[in-house]
């Protein structure tokens, strides 16, 4: 950890662009950074010791991304994410697509060749900003040192206004290096476009007379509840119109699990009656999400009795997917104070009812039928986590089975706890976004979930988070394959696993190696004292659950299917052995 | 089925470069895209004919907005608008009878704006099919160069599209 020796901040004028970056950060309210160092970043590195910001050394500019979006996503402000050219640079650079995909509001500071070289394929030269173009809400390439500080004014507001996601500064390293009069200036950003937004009138008209008119609605819940902060008014909204909410994976925690009109996840791995509901409904009411094909699966079938309340703040998301009757542009909370005050009360207990009615008969709930038998499952061990942390911990998780399984058997309450790569799918993602969102929240309980596959992609920030003295506990659903690649495999072709049988190292000895505790665990009972042995230790833990190996997640809407057409557990399932056999 | 869009953008550096990942990222094809200054300072403006139905005009229109540095799109598709493509055409007059070469541009409303040894340079300015229309006449005479310089378009009447709102 770097320590600040003093601080250049209240000193006068002049300052070197490498300060100004720093001036900028400290001004946006950065107080932690993460990154790597390089040559032609280095003026921004030295500089940084004279600044109060902590800088996180990662294993990878990967990691680095990774940890800006885990840091945004648990504390709801920007991560910066800092690296030199060249290599340093196109290492972000699915750091910088996962956050894209999910709207992350971070901050990308590169360094960049000295501007005279640019365009002569100079030593690390790389030209960052074409190759993010598709990948970043917006990029500046700054080539002149006053020009540094509009362009990190403007990346901040971008980031984090509108629809959230990354902005990339590209700094040469002349301009770190130049030096002028320099004072922070105050005024807020004005972008040449920006425009007051007000939430339009006739789409809220037309929205209530589709909710008066319905008698099946279900309220689509996604990931624009957490960016507006909208959790009590969506509460409030779907008590009034007493309408069921389904959940997005990138909504979970904005609203209770354990509400009482929360009836869990929708799509492609979500339970089968939230699906059946979609499917039967004549009204669905989309907050903040963007009917994903994950979502849908086949959009020709898809809730084809239900009209459609779109509410989402990006223009580009109405009518994408899926035609909207009702078409409301706007910040979602606003969206529903307006609404809220003309919608009235309704009543659908009926429809509640019946929703009810197939979850109960339904054997969906796949650890109830699991065998009793002493091998250890996921979604046990994933459930005794949630029990054993009363659901109050930040989990991230890495992409497969796992974060199935925890979006299913996880129960969230609070926003900002689950934190995962819904839309690019981005395996590494787990560990480094947990470090991140430890760095966030430092008083939270944070856990990393991740599959073996997974966390073998950025295992090196176990490095980062024992030499920064971070706690995290990370749990390794270990069952020797890449799961959810195997399990497409097992059903679509004809189990032939190309390439999904993995070997791990021992994950023990690799967290005693960083000196920190490893523990192993094989069978269902001893999960509960290891997942207490794991919080009470202070630094992080490397927890080896070695769960089944061919089980799979249940129910399964097959890619671009009807979103009705679940595969369900079978009867009697046919597991093989544990993954306890010795590597 | 042709369909044309405006586009006025901040005029800073990648911002072409911007506008046409657009295109190429959702999958839409450019018939022609021309862009060039404006009256106004700092405002390019970009015409783009798209090979696209109504439906797609309208999604182009949405992904274009998302762009920082878009300030407005107008969609011509549904609107009377003045259009007008230019092209430097540059024929054969060896072995021709030049008086029928003559009689040619003369119909055509072509303008000769070089002529060389060999060849005669016509200039051909109209609405698309116009210039479609002379160069197929043209053809014949033997074509040895041709540029044309994709469609420009505005609105017909008093109602003017600026940024100046975005000033």
């Amino acid at each position: 950890m770097s320590i600040p020796r003093s601080t250049l901040l209240d000193m006068p004028s002049p300052r070197t662009g490498a300060q100004i970056i720093w001036e900028c950060l400290v001004h946006e309210g950065v107080n932690t950074v993460f990154g790597y160092p390089g040559g032609a970043i280095l003026p921004a590195y030295d500089a940084m010791l004279d600044y109060p910001v902590r800088h996180v050394l990662v294993r990878h500019e990967q990691g680095a991304t990774h940890m800006a979006d885990g840091y945004a996503r648990a504390g709801g402000g920007v991560g910066v994410a800092i690296a030199t050219s060249g290599p340093g640079a196109t290492n972000m650079v699915t750091g910088i697509a996962t956050a894209m995909m999910d709207s992350v509001p971070m901050v990308c500071i590169t360094g960049q060749v000295p501007s005279k070289l640019i365009g002569y394929d100079a030593f690390q030269e790389t030209d960052i900003t074409g190759i993010t173009l598709p990948i970043t809400k917006h990029s500046y390439l700054v080539t002149r040192i006053e020009d540094i500080m509009p362009a990190m004014k403007e990346a901040f507001h971008l980031a984090k206004s509108g629809r959230p996601g990354p902005v990339l500064v590209d700094i040469t390293k002349d301009a770190q290096q130049a030096k002028m009069d320099f004072a922070w200036d105050n005024s807020p950003v004005r972008m040449r476009r920006d425009r007051a937004a007000s939430v339009p009138k006739a789409g809220i008209l037309k929205a209530v007379e589709l909710i008066k008119a319905s008698r099946k609605p279900v309220i689509l819940a996604g990931q624009g509840i957490l960016h507006s902060g909208a959790m009590a008014e969506v509460k409030r909204f779907a008590e009034q119109i007493n309408a069921p909410v389904a959940m997005t994976l990138l909504g979970l925690g904005g609203f209770p699990a354990s509400h009482p009109l929360n009836i869990g996840m929708m799509g492609m791995h979500g339970e089968a009656w939230v699906n059946h509901a979609i499917q039967e409904a004549d009204l669905l009411l989309a907050f903040g999400m963007r009917f994903d094909d994950r979502v849908t699966g086949n959009l020709k079938t898809y809730a084809v009795n239900a009209k459609k309340i779109h509410i989402d703040i990006d223009p580009s998301e109405i009518h994408k997917n899926v035609y909207a009757d009702a078409a409301i542009c706007a910040d979602l909370r606003e969206a529903l104070k307006d609404l809220l005050d003309v919608v009235g009360k309704h009543d659908h207990e009926p429809w509640l009812k019946y929703i009810g009615s197939m979850k109960g008969t339904a054997a969906v709930r796949d650890i109830q039928t699991l065998p009793d038998n002493g091998h250890l499952y996921a979604p046990h061990v994933i459930n005794d986590i949630w029990r054993i942390t009363d659901g109050n911990a930040i989990i991230a998780t890495d992409v497969g089975q796992h974060q199935m399984w925890e979006a299913q058997y996880y129960k969230h309450e609070a926003p900002r706890t689950l934190i995962t790569s819904g839309g690019l799918g981005t395996m590494g993602f787990g560990l480094p976004a947990a470090i991140g969102a430890k760095m966030a929240r430092p008083d939270a309980e944070v856990w990393a979930i991740v599959g073996d596959g997974g966390f073998q992609m950025t295992q090196a920030e176990l490095t980062t988070a024992a030499q920064e003295g971070v706690k995290v506990n990370v749990a390794i659903i270990n069952n020797g394959f890449l799961g959810m690649v195997r399990q497409w495999q097992e059903f679509f072709y004809d189990r032939r696993y190309a390439a999904t049988p993995l070997r791990s190292p021992d994950f023990v000895k690799l967290a005693e190696a960083h000196g920190l505790l490893g523990l192993r665990v094989d069978k269902r009972a001893d999960v509960l004292d290891a997942v207490q042995r794991a919080r009470q230790d202070e630094g992080t833990v490397v927890m080896d659950f070695r769960v089944e190996q061919e089980d799979s997640v249940y129910p399964m809407v097959p890619a671009g299917a009807d979103l009705h057409a679940m595969i369900r557990r079978p009867e009697k399932s046919a597991l093989v052995e544990t993954a306890a056999d010795p590597i | 089925m042709h369909h044309t869009l405006v586009a006025l953008v901040e005029d800073k550096p990648g911002v072409l470069n911007r506008v046409a990942l657009v295109f190429r990222r959702r999958a839409f094809n450019i018939e022609s895209l021309t862009v060039g200054r404006t009256s106004e300072p700092g405002v390019s403006r970009m015409t783009i004919v798209l090979d696209s139905d109504q439906t797609s005009a309208e999604r182009v229109t949405a992904y274009l907005y998302k762009l920082v540095n878009v300030l407005q799109v107008e969609d011509l598709g549904n609107v009377p608008a003045v259009t007008r493509d230019l092209a430097l055409v540059k024929v054969a007059v060896a072995g021709h009878d030049r008086a029928h070469l003559l009689r040619v541009v003369d119909e055509t409303r072509a303008h000769i704006v070089d002529t060389g040894d060999q060849t005669m340079t016509l200039e051909i300015t109209g609405e698309p099919p116009h210039v479609d229309a002379v160069i197929s006449r043209l053809e014949p005479l033997g074509i040895v160069e041709m540029v044309r310089t994709g469609q420009v378009a505005m609105r017909r009447g008093d109602t003017a599209l600026s940024a100046a709102q975005y000033s």
